[in-house]
């Protein structure tokens, strides 16, 4: 804990301008009476207080890192460097053109290269991360109904297998939320889609390949059952990293699209974040695309502002979105060119149905067995959480052990004690061979030594914790010893 | 093949392993007709080399010019050691924390935030981040709205001279929801908050009023009054501050008898640079009493099987992974790099250094002001005190004037008139500790040469940039 090392008077003072400035022309009852209690340390403590606290997790550049749906691949070095450049750093958002030319003709590049891989008719790149993209492709619905008059439609369907962000976005927009059942095979009940549509459906939310890691068969048939019922299609765009160069979503006939650059695009998860979810839209859906965009008049970058695009959704952030993520988008896109974008969808999806043969002929059950992989698979550990009393959560933890980071656990819901499993494409053959020998002997455990497992993690800095206290005893801020 | 390991070995060996010929069966679930061809708008792949050298003239050509500009993003040192760390492997490709065990480093970081930002703020929880200032003042409003049970409106008060942009933001986000943002004039004295203009919805139902510290003009607010003026009438107080600023203001949490509900605002002071706008990261701290209407990750302090202290994700019920479509908010991937920057920050800056910076950001807006009054028929707008920028009025047109400073590679300040045209030529100017002697003394001759030109040949001068 830093403040552990916090001494009354002990500071970094190399950091800080080296008097204190005069505040008498603030009245006095508007500052503060008291020091913000920010810890008091040298700076070589907190160097190596934050080093040691890296050192207690699991990254990609550490550890294989499946984690299902995150799409968790390398993430090349000079994507940061080269967005890092210092006259890149130092751009305040509100300089103009005449000082933004070399920054603005990155983004208008990427605002192409990302139609272009989509098949949609226009990008606005602003949307922070993957769920306001959602948030701002389910507004763009809400925005083209409204302008048609067509105002009695208030519900978005949802397959039961949807990322959570879905249900979520859509009561944001001011939507009721349905949901439609994944059918044995994984596909949609196309069946209870059809019941479902009707004058109320403003539109619905799917991801292609879905989150059951297939690709939806069907998708141009529900495309055309959705449009006849007056609603629009909107695409996750969670998996894209799985048909990128392969199949757009613009082609399979989605209106709205969001990209996740920090899965697909490879820009660093950061612990949670900073993410860049762009939106793709078409031509109907193009006047309400979230501003600011960037416009070429053939000599000049230039800002699209409400002023030229006054039918627009509006505006979600204060400035231009996660700048510096798109820049790492926009290196890497550069980096791979045309002829690197499918080869991301072939070796992903290579690797995820080489691991799925591998871990079937091991003896794993798959969720889908007669389905191909898309870039992600699931696992169902049914069987050894009813015969051993293993369950999904202790392989998990004991995969930790392993020096593995878990694949994501118990999504979807639909499918039982299950584990999604994304490799990406940047994992080589033997990191593969070895998950499956980990998984072998995990399961070798499970029949030998349950408790073994169920005890899992013993090597991690902690044991599991105890999320129930956690919560009932809320302790959310150090406040001292 | 760029970041692809596979050798032709590997390939031929997965494939039979599969029992499929090539990579194109793999894809055979997807029907032919939907098929893409070639990318031929994508440009061709570069190497490392070649894309380095397109970045560099691309990031020199936007000329690195004197700022003083402000308007929510401001120039302030960075400590070399902050993205030193940040940028580890460990910190800069790890996702959330969803395996507690082996995410520990994360964890532990996100609870010393939570430390840091309730003790700057003087609040009792924070969350784990939200994407920026505006986004997180958009959640703020939500929350007061889902939390202020004694109020049945969907109605917030926001005052006209909190940011433009956070304004449009916040009514984008929550007008779907039938929330209605009501406006708030300001003082033309003291830029302040109109306590007149607000008297009228005394006794009204509104659920919460948005106290922006310092406003966009930069000057401060009575947020004792305005506080307890919410109170007094029903409604949450929603603080809206800027964190360096809290470093010497007193914190939200004590303003007036009760202290603010919620507080939020842009935490790119701690640590992020300028960098086009982001990513930054948005902040939200509250009374303990609301941390169940709170959006987004939260952390807590925990015991392990051996009664070992550790830390976890908490209070997901409120989140959409597990409540869906009942979630407090949709948000998912917050800002984690940024706050662990931000963490960093703090804790190399420590509460000296960080009153130390605000101090002298303080202190050079002052020295600007004084600078740039000094010229005939430039004025200061408002006589309410000020954190670090300020409103002045120019002679000249004031889009002309910034166009021919930023000719002269300096960046004069944020133009208000497209916001406010009753202010007349009006640009906001902010001086922060970086901005030398030389730099206010450079801009103000320029500004002096350039209201000359313009005040002798009206509308003739043509900058070349």
């Amino acid at each position: 804990m830093i403040y552990e090392g916090s001494r009354k008077g002990r500071r970094a003072t190399a950091q800080a301008p080296l008097e204190k400035a005069d505040l008498s022309s603030i009245p006095s009852a508007m500052l503060r009476d008291s020091q913000p209690g920010l810890p008091e340390i040298s700076e070589m403590q907190a160097v190596r207080h934050f080093t040691r606290l890296s050192q207690k997790n699991f990254s990609i550049d550490t550890h294989f890192y499946p984690l299902g749906s995150c799409t968790m691949k390398y993430n090349p070095r000079a994507c940061n460097t080269l967005a890092s450049l210092p006259g890149l750093l130092a751009r305040h958002p509100l300089a103009p053109e005449t000082h933004s030319q070399g920054f603005m003709g990155c983004l208008y590049e990427l605002q192409e290269i990302l139609k272009t891989v989509t098949g949609m008719y226009a990008v606005s790149l602003t949307p922070a991360a993957g769920a306001q993209g959602e948030f701002a492709g389910v507004a763009m619905i809400r925005a083209y109904h409204d302008d048609r008059g067509d105002t009695a439609r208030d519900e978005i369907l949802v397959p039961d297998a949807a990322h959570g962000t879905n249900p979520a976005s859509a009561v944001m927009c001011g939507y009721k939320t349905r949901e439609i059942p994944t059918g044995d095979d994984g596909d949609i009940d196309v069946a209870a889609l059809k019941s479902a549509l009707g004058p109320q459906t403003a539109g619905i939310m799917l991801t292609n390949p879905s989150t059951v890691g297939v690709f939806e068969r069907r998708i141009k048939e529900i495309a055309e059952l959705v449009h006849d019922a007056g609603g629009l299609l909107y695409y996750d765009g969670a998996n894209l990293n799985a048909i990128l160069g392969k199949v757009r979503p613009g082609d399979m006939g989605f209106d709205v699209i969001h990209m996740n650059l920090h899965k697909t695009f490879s820009t660093p998860h950061g612990g949670g974040g900073p993410g860049a979810g762009p939106v793709g839209v078409s031509k109907r859906l193009e006047p309400y695309l979230p501003v600011p965009m960037v416009d070429f008049d053939g000599s000049d970058y230039l800002w699209l502002t409400e002023h030229e695009r006054p039918q627009t959704m509006g505006r979600l952030s204060a400035f231009a979105g996660n700048a510096g993520v798109l820049l790492r988008a926009y290196v890497y896109a550069r980096l791979l060119g045309r002829e690197g974008m499918h080869r991301v969808a072939e070796f992903s999806t290579l690797n995820a149905n080489y691991l799925l043969k591998r871990l079937m002929d091991a003896g794993f059950d798959a969720a889908y067995p007669d389905r191909r992989a898309s870039h992600e698979f699931i696992l169902t550990l049914k069987r050894q959480a009813k015969e051993l009393g293993v369950n999904t959560m202790d392989f998990a933890k004991r995969l930790l052990d392993y020096g593995v980071h878990a694949p994501t656990t118990y999504f979807p819901l639909l499918v039982p004690e299950c584990l999604l499993v994304e490799p990406t494409e940047t994992e080589a053959k033997e990191e593969l061979d070895n998950f499956v020998e980990i998984m072998m002997r995990i399961n070798q455990e499970a029949e030998t030594q349950p408790e073994l497992v169920k005890q899992a993690p013993h090597t991690m800095p902690v044991r599991r914790l105890d999320d129930v206290r956690a919560a009932r005893e809320l302790d959310l801020a150090w406040r001292g010893d | 093949m760029p970041f692809i390991p596979h050798t032709e070995d590997d390939i031929e060996e997965m494939l039979a392993a599969i029992g499929v010929d090539n990579i194109d069966a793999l894809f055979d679930e997807i029907p032919d007709e939907l098929r893409c061809g070639e990318l031929d708008a994508i440009p061709p792949g570069m190497s490392e080399m070649e894309l380095s050298r397109l970045m560099q003239a691309r990031a020199r050509a936007d000329g690195q010019p004197l700022c003083f500009i402000g308007a929510g993003a401001y120039d302030h040192h960075i400590p070399a050691a902050v993205w030193e760390l940040t940028t580890r492997g460990e910190f800069y490709t790890a996702y959330t924390p969803y395996q507690a065990e082996a995410s520990q480093g994360t964890l532990q970081l996100l609870y010393e935030y939570q430390s840091m930002m309730t003790a700057l703020t003087g609040m009792d929880v924070s969350n784990a981040s939200l994407y920026d200032g505006a986004s997180a003042l958009a959640e703020a409003v939500l929350m007061a709205v889902r939390a202020n049970r004694k109020s049945k409106s969907k109605r917030v008060l926001v005052p006209r001279n909190l940011h433009p942009v956070y304004r449009k933001v916040a009514h984008t986000i929550v007008r779907n929801q039938q929330i209605e943002l009501v406006e708030v004039a300001y003082d033309s004295g003291s830029g302040g908050i109109d306590r007149a203009d607000l008297d009228r919805y005394r006794g009204e139902d509104y659920a919460a009023l948005i106290i922006p510290q310092p406003n966009f003009f930069g000057v401060l607010e009575a947020v004792d009054e305005l506080t307890d003026w919410a109170h007094a009438n029903g409604m949450l107080a929603i603080a809206v501050v800027n964190p360096l600023a809290m470093a010497v203001l007193k914190p939200a949490g004590e303003w007036g008898e009760q202290g603010a509900d919620i507080c939020c605002g842009e935490g790119q002071p701690l640590g992020a640079p300028l960098a086009s706008g982001g990513p930054y990261f948005g902040f939200l701290c509250s009374t303990q009493k609301l941390v169940r209407q709170m959006p987004g990750r939260i952390i807590g302090k925990t015991v392990d099987l051996d009664g070992k202290p550790g830390y976890a994700l908490t209070l997901q019920a409120r989140e959409q992974h597990i409540r869906r479509s009942k979630a407090t908010s949709n948000i998912c991937t917050n800002q984690g790099l940024m706050v662990t920057a931000a963490t960093i920050h703090m804790s190399l800056m420590g509460s000296e250094g960080l009153q130390r910076v605000a101090a002298a950001s303080h202190a050079n807006s002052d020295k600007l002001t004084h600078a740039l009054t000094s010229l005939p028929g430039v004025e200061s707008l408002f006589d309410g005190p000020v954190f670090h920028e300020r409103v002045v009025r120019l002679p000249i047109a004031a889009n002309k004037a910034l166009r021919a400073l930023a000719a002269h590679n300096v960046l004069g300040g944020f133009d208000l008139s497209d916001d406010y045209p009753e202010l007349g030529d009006a640009i906001l100017v902010c001086a922060t500790e970086l901005r030398s002697e030389d730099d206010i003394e450079s801009y103000r001759s320029k500004l002096e040469r350039v209201i000359a030109s313009q005040v002798e040949t009206p509308c003739q001068l043509k900058p070349d940039w």
